[in-house]
């Protein structure tokens, strides 16, 4: 199964692909800039995703939150996301109103900083706090996100800090932080733009080179800090967090081949065998038969540079404690390590891992994003055609060989919730990584 | 000064779009059979609906529904659970079952080269469930492990406790879907057996069959599959939906420390089938449906008070909740619950101005072919048609009727099913910090209980 991509680049470095398909009228925009969480300075996490946000408070020519009322009237959908190494913009619209997301997109590219204003700003933050309160600090197990990076990675590296970032830090942010971020990274040669859909390319490269060839390209210096970690953490590492929850639960994350590697392929599809659905692994041992577990399930983190983390993801069974549930967890990655995974099991990741795919494809924003990341993380779209075929050569002998190598005892990392006595405040015990 | 690229650009000429044709059938033994061609891609997705939803749990027995809809994927007389689950996996279909107050769908999405094969080991889960004790008894300790992550989230205890307090103690929308701990308890084998029984038979069921399968195709794989299923069920109608309370009140459910509160507002909606959805679904979308709503913009924009405020109505077949919903940092909570009574009252008062109108109607419109782009999500599409009954033409009329909506018709939806006078409003937060400002509204009479007080005869 391959998608049509096509592909062209603006002398401002801005790169474009497209992706045709009539099947309904409706056009995806997406854009990534390549910028994250990773890039902040000190005592500026947090800057990237609350950047994030003044992205929807105007332009020269929009007024705050008129990019989204303009969208949604058109009878559109959008967002934005940040993660440690991007940011992305999308809408899904009906295919007639494809120039007015781009003319939207370029205007903010290119004149974000007469909007800005420092009462939005203000405005921002406090929303900003509000979703750090809603999603981390008054959400079960919510802190997980910004301790499991926080333990893998040392302190020195750009994947340690959270991303949402402190209150403290979200309170020192400025304008003058705002403009400088923006010239840095707010660049056409620092994103990629992907439509997909219903869509006639000379035309709609006609707008694109209308909307965003007058944007110059950054000059400033951008902060790209080095990644590199060695392939395993070299020991235990071990975190116990006594927090508002009903149940314990255990993330166990082990250092696994960046994202796009040849050998990331078979830690994919290690992550599918031990967790995806209840078929997995972990699943039908530790909640199947064991009865220890409610859930349990794994994922990669995707991260194409340094290091990426395989996780798995367990919830206790009530009436079981934190350390059987520790226990339990460790016994079976003992087991995998030991004697490896069957042939079965990895085509049974293998099938899953495919329905998926095409699942995904399905739909213009998934299109884009996908075609977004290949271009932003590779320079080459043309890798979405490829993912099916690197997964169905895994075999299950690269993957007992990726087994043998990162899930043994000096590459675990165990992150363990831990319900707390009421009365206590939430405390910590923590060994974290080395580089 | 004009550039070039300061004009907006207007919209071209609107291309057509018309919601996938579907087919429906009947097959010798009762089950109903809806087929969609939609050959985009190489993919099937499925759903298998069963009118026997929560609203159908018989009395003392809350949850018994969805977890007999759950035992369906633990194991046939065939297969064991972890045996079936590997047969679906194999072929890389990915099966879940969701049951609620109106049904039970077992649904999958699987390359369309193994769509018979799928379809064939659907029969088994909804022909031949073997409801193992062992089974039994896991699920059951499952559920217990949800109601205690249920209590300990702020988010579901504010949603869970909204529902308690709107409701008489008696009725079944007083409590949840899929019970609660002393319901639970009470659930036997034998109970899941007698309602499997009772209620999976041929007439309550509909087979839909949406992706890159030819109509002939799909009936001859659904007709061996599920052509010799017989039987009819019994009517069971029973009231689920009477209200607790006719006048406004405070419910504060204690969180300690909590760094915010879970707002809930609102009081009982109207049935999915009341002939003011259209209007009700357009002012809800003024009201608090979007993100440029009034509440919306109200909380985040203009307050930041919240990282998002919504307000919706639950749609079942009897009437569920209309609640506006928002978690606010602590100190603001009575201030946030005043902007958003404020907003109640404003949408009573005057008309909607006709830009908020057709701000509105345009999204509802527009998004309506977005909605649908993937085979799953026209499967879930006619999975709600079969359930609330909609017309055959109820897809192709959806945009015009959107359309059709005036301000005077929101102001009269508003006037008649909002009742600013019978809010109950449900704050799960830090009683010291929320519990005096709150009661300085003087909305109505103010208790504070604790997440878990609600167990009693549930």
């Amino acid at each position: 199964m391959r998608i049509p991509i096509e592909t062209f680049e603006l002398a401002n470095g801005l790169r474009v692909t497209l992706s045709e398909d009539h099947t309904a009228p409706i056009v995806g925009v997406n854009l990534w800039y390549h910028v994250g969480s990773a890039n902040e300075r000190k005592g500026r996490t947090g800057f990237a995703h609350l950047f994030e946000h003044m992205l929807f408070q105007g332009s020269a020519d929009v007024a705050a939150n008129e990019h989204f009322e303009l969208i949604q009237r058109a009878g559109g959908t959008l967002n934005g996301s940040t993660w440690l190494d991007r940011t992305n913009y999308f809408e899904v619209v009906p295919s007639n109103e494809c120039e007015l997301v781009l003319w939207l997109e370029a205007n903010r590219m290119g004149q974000l900083l007469p909007a800005m204003t420092q009462q939005k700003l203000d405005t921002q933050r406090d929303v900003v706090k509000n979703e750090r309160r809603w999603s981390v600090d008054n959400q079960p197990y919510g802190t997980w996100w910004e301790r499991l990076p926080a333990l893998c990675f040392p302190p020195s590296h750009p994947f340690h800090h959270s991303l949402i970032g402190s209150m403290e830090d979200l309170s020192q942010a400025s304008l003058e932080d705002i403009a400088q971020f923006f010239r840095a990274y707010y660049t056409p040669d620092n994103a990629v733009l992907s439509i997909t859909g219903d869509f006639d390319p000379p035309q709609a490269r006609g707008w694109v080179e209308r909307y965003f060839s007058a944007i110059p390209r950054g000059t400033d210096a951008r902060n790209r800090p080095p990644m590199d970690v060695g392939p395993v953490f070299g020991r235990a590492l071990e975190e116990r967090v006594a927090d508002d929850v009903a149940l314990p639960r255990l993330f166990l994350a082990f250092r696994s081949p960046v994202f796009g590697s040849e050998a990331y392929y078979a830690a994919s599809v290690c992550g599918a065998v031990l967790g995806q659905r209840s078929g997995s692994r972990l699943y039908r041992r530790l909640v199947r038969e064991r009865e220890i577990a409610a859930e349990a399930t794994a994922f990669t983190f995707d991260l194409p540079k340094g290091s990426d983390l395989l996780v798995t993801d367990v919830t206790a069974r009530p009436g079981v404690s934190a350390d059987e549930l520790h226990d339990a967890v460790t016994a079976e990655i003992d087991t995998v390590h030991r004697e490896g995974v069957t042939a079965h099991e990895v085509s049974r990741a293998a099938a899953l891992i495919e329905t998926d795919f095409v699942n995904a494809l399905q739909s213009a924003g998934e299109r884009a994003d996908r075609l977004s990341m290949f271009a932003t993380y590779f320079g080459n779209p043309h890798l979405v055609n490829e993912q099916l075929d690197r997964y169905q050569a895994v075999t299950v002998d690269e993957v007992n060989a990726f087994i043998k190598a990162r899930l043994g005892p000096d590459n675990r990392a165990s992150l363990l919730y831990v319900p707390r006595e009421t009365g206590t405040a939430t405390d910590t015990d923590s060994q974290g990584a080395a580089a | 000064m004009t550039t070039p690229t300061s004009r907006r650009p207007s919209p071209g000429d609107a291309r057509p779009y018309h919601f996938p044709r579907f087919q429906r059938h009947r097959l010798s033994g009762g089950v109903q059979l809806i087929t969609v061609a939609a050959p985009k891609l190489p993919l099937v997705s499925v759903a298998a609906v069963v009118d026997a939803g929560a609203a159908r749990d018989p009395e003392g027995m809350d949850g018994l529904a969805v977890l007999t809809a759950k035992l369906l994927l633990e194991g046939t007389v065939q297969r064991e659970g972890a045996e079936l689950v590997d047969a679906f996996e194999q072929l890389g279909a990915s099966v879940d079952i969701t049951a609620d107050w109106d049904s039970a769908t077992v649904r999958l999405t699987v390359l369309s080269a193994h769509a018979e094969a799928a379809i064939g080991l659907l029969r088994e889960v909804l022909r031949e469930p073997a409801f193992r004790e062992r089974d039994v008894t896991r699920l059951k300790a499952e559920r217990r492990a949800e109601i205690l992550q249920m209590r300990a989230d702020p988010r579901e205890l504010a949603d869970e406790s909204f529902e308690r307090h709107l409701y008489a103690a008696g009725a079944r929308y007083s409590r949840p879907a899929a019970g609660g701990m002393a319901a639970t308890d009470r659930i036997t084998r034998q109970a899941v057996k007698e309602f499997y029984d009772r209620h999976y038979v041929a007439s309550r069921v509909t087979l839909i069959v949406a992706g890159d399968l030819s109509d002939a195709r799909a009936r001859g794989i659904a007709a061996a599959a599920f052509g010799d299923w017989t039987g009819t069920g019994p009517e069971v109608a029973r009231a689920v939906d009477e209200t607790a309370s006719m006048s406004r009140r405070i419910r504060v459910v204690r969180k300690a420390d909590a760094p915010q509160s879970e707002l809930r507002i609102g009081h009982e909606g109207v049935s999915r089938g009341h002939p003011d959805y259209f209007p009700l679904v357009v002012m809800n979308a003024v009201l608090g449906g979007l993100f440029s709503s009034r509440i919306n913009l109200n909380l985040r924009e203009a307050h930041a008070y919240t990282y998002g405020a919504h307000s919706g109505f639950d749609w079942r077949r009897s009437a569920g909740p209309f609640a506006i919903s928002t978690a606010v940092e602590s100190g603001v909570t009575a201030d946030a619950a005043s902007e958003v009574l404020k907003e109640i009252e404003r949408i009573r008062d005057a008309a909607v101005a006709s830009d908020e109108l057709s701000l509105a109607t345009s999204y509802l419109a527009g998004v309506f072919p977005i909605r649908y782009e993937t085979t799953s999500a026209i499967a879930a599409a006619l999975a709600s048609l079969v359930t609330y009954g909609y017309p055959d033409d109820y897809f192709d009329s959806y945009r015009a009727r959107i359309e059709s909506i005036t301000e005077d018709d929101v102001l009269r939806v508003a006037r008649a099913h909002l009742h600013p006078d019978r809010l109950l409003v449900v704050a799960v937060g830090d009683p010291a910090v929320i519990e005096a400002p709150l009661a300085a509204l003087n909305l109505g009479p103010l208790s504070v209980s604790a997440a878990g007080d609600a167990e009693a005869g549930a």
